[in-house]
């Protein structure tokens, strides 16, 4: 279970998050959603470390994550990042199996490369893929190397950053159904940050929704649409007008 | 009056305070990376790339400047010698200039241009695109994966392409002295190899392993902390090879000045 209490990070005058409560079950999928420039990246980079908080406390099963061993708690971890953060000078098998290639995880390169081609398989991509580089792959199956390499380490939970983010909607719809799949079948608690609907309803088993640093409304996504929120529902409906100012 | 006068001071002390905070964390970023040097896990893979790309690929531009420093070095002394009758001190001031300074100095500005530069760029263009991030969420420290093989590939790879450079810089002077200067070969040779001391090529080898970390770190500390977009990568890699190139001619002068003055 992942819990946030007050947590607030600032840049400059900028108060990106002015308090976040938040909590996540073991084995459930959470999406966050919000406008551009919400915090919402910052939130997620605050739970893997990547942005240390001002202050509040983040844990982990109970444990704080800030003197958590960065190594353990990390390893309990996938992210597929928005623009996939491939690494360019890595074969796409040597991106998947990155983690197995190298550190505690470390095993034999035949058999990181094995289990790299049959993360490869369940992300819908052929193994001749795996030699290539990531430059050659356009932007969708990039995204699926980069899903590949989130779950190769059979990670315990799986963060997602804008999943589909630049994507045509047949390729939105095929990574939203293999998130959906993987996380179930993974039996993975999943943290979401999207400004995409219909991930949203595709993924969610709840959802939370932040404006302005701070988390507006927490619910099932089954009672999303019945909220009377006024920024949910000016958000889900995508309408100009409301409690939040369309120009940011 | 007094007001104004504040204004000026401010105005005076708040770049050099910004150069002070550069200073200090550029410092730190070198000790850190020292410290990383000696502690587990080890990239090798990394740092046998980095070496083929900082050593081996900058062989023929090292080599090229090498060869027309040289010859032009021997026009220029035979022109000046023969001012007072000491045409015959080329082979001795080539080599002499070549070992301790030209070889080093220009072999350190060119890998500055080539390396720092590609550093930068590779790292600053990895932090854009979350790869630095994706790097740390993958339990691999980037310091240590990214920076470290660089600079110590560089710290080891400068030395051997200045030793080319003094040979071919060397090279281009003896062809010179033998085509256009009059000079017999086996003199001009015998010259070289008798007036060259030990020091004089150690100097210049000692120097180029500074100036090879000095390259390295100063790509590596841009590119780590490059802005946003096209234009971010494009200020860290300008600012890398600017002062990769100024901090080469400083570390020289201190260098020269520790080596060579008793």
């Amino acid at each position: 279970m992942i819990t946030l209490s007050g947590v607030q990070k600032t840049f400059g005058e900028n108060r990106v998050l002015r308090g976040i409560d938040l909590t996540i079950e073991k084995g459930e999928s959470l999406v966050i959603i919000g406008g551009s420039g919400t915090g919402k990246s910052v939130l997620l980079k605050c739970v893997l470390g990547l942005v240390l908080p001002d202050s509040g406390t983040i844990t982990l099963d109970g444990q704080d994550v800030t003197h958590a061993d960065r190594d353990a708690f990390l390893a309990r971890f996938g992210m597929l990042f928005q623009g996939g953060a491939l690494f360019d000078s890595l074969r796409v098998w040597e991106n998947v199996a990155f983690r197995l290639l190298r550190g505690a995880q470390k095993m034999p390169k035949r058999d990181a490369r094995e289990i790299a081609v049959e993360k490869l398989r369940r992300v819908g991509l052929k193994p001749e893929t795996a030699d290539m580089f990531p430059a050659e792959l356009s932007g969708g199956m990039q995204k699926r190397v980069g899903l590949a390499r989130a779950i190769a380490a059979e990670p315990e939970i799986i963060f997602f950053d804008e999943p589909t983010t630049g994507l045509d909607p047949i390729m939105s719809g095929v990574i939203n159904e293999l998130i959906r799949e993987i996380v179930h079948e993974m039996g993975a608690t999943a943290m979401t940050i999207t400004h995409d609907m219909t991930s949203v309803r595709a993924i969610a088993d709840k959802v939370a929704m932040l404006h302005d640093g701070l988390i507006r409304w927490t619910g099932p996504v089954s009672e999303m649409d019945a909220t009377p929120d006024p920024y949910v529902q000016q958000f889900i409906h995508g309408r100009a007008t409301g409690p939040i100012e369309s120009v940011r | 009056m007094i007001a104004s006068l504040q204004i000026g001071l401010a105005a005076l002390g708040r770049p050099v305070l910004q150069a002070l905070a550069a200073v200090g964390r550029i410092t730190l970023f070198a000790l850190s990376i020292w410290s990383h040097l000696v502690r587990p896990p080890f990239y090798p893979r990394e740092f046998l790339i980095s070496l083929l790309q900082i050593g081996w690929f900058s062989l023929p531009m090292v080599g090229l400047t090498a060869l027309f420093t040289g010859g032009a070095l021997a026009l220029q002394i035979y022109s000046g010698g023969s001012r007072f009758n000491a045409e015959a001190v080329v082979p001795s001031i080539v080599a002499i200039g070549m070992a301790r300074e030209l070889g080093p100095v220009l072999g350190g500005l060119m890998v500055a241009a080539r390396v720092a530069s590609s550093i930068a760029a590779e790292i600053g263009t990895m932090k854009v695109t979350e790869q630095i991030d994706a790097l740390v969420t993958l339990s691999t420290n980037p310091l240590k994966f990214l920076a470290v093989p660089r600079v110590l590939a560089a710290t080891l790879a400068v030395p051997v392409l200045v030793a080319v450079g003094d040979s071919i810089g060397i090279m281009g002077g003896w062809l010179v002295g033998i085509t256009r200067l009059d000079f017999n070969s086996a003199v001009y040779i015998a010259n070289t190899v008798d007036f060259l001391e030990f020091w004089d090529i150690a100097s210049g080898l000692v120097k180029g392993a500074a100036f090879g970390f000095i390259v390295a770190l100063m790509g590596c500390y841009f590119g780590m902390n490059s802005g946003r977009g096209a234009q971010g990568v494009g200020a860290a890699t300008k600012s890398a090879v600017v002062t990769a190139s100024i901090m080469i001619l400083a570390a020289n002068y201190l260098l020269t000045e520790a080596f060579f003055t008793s």
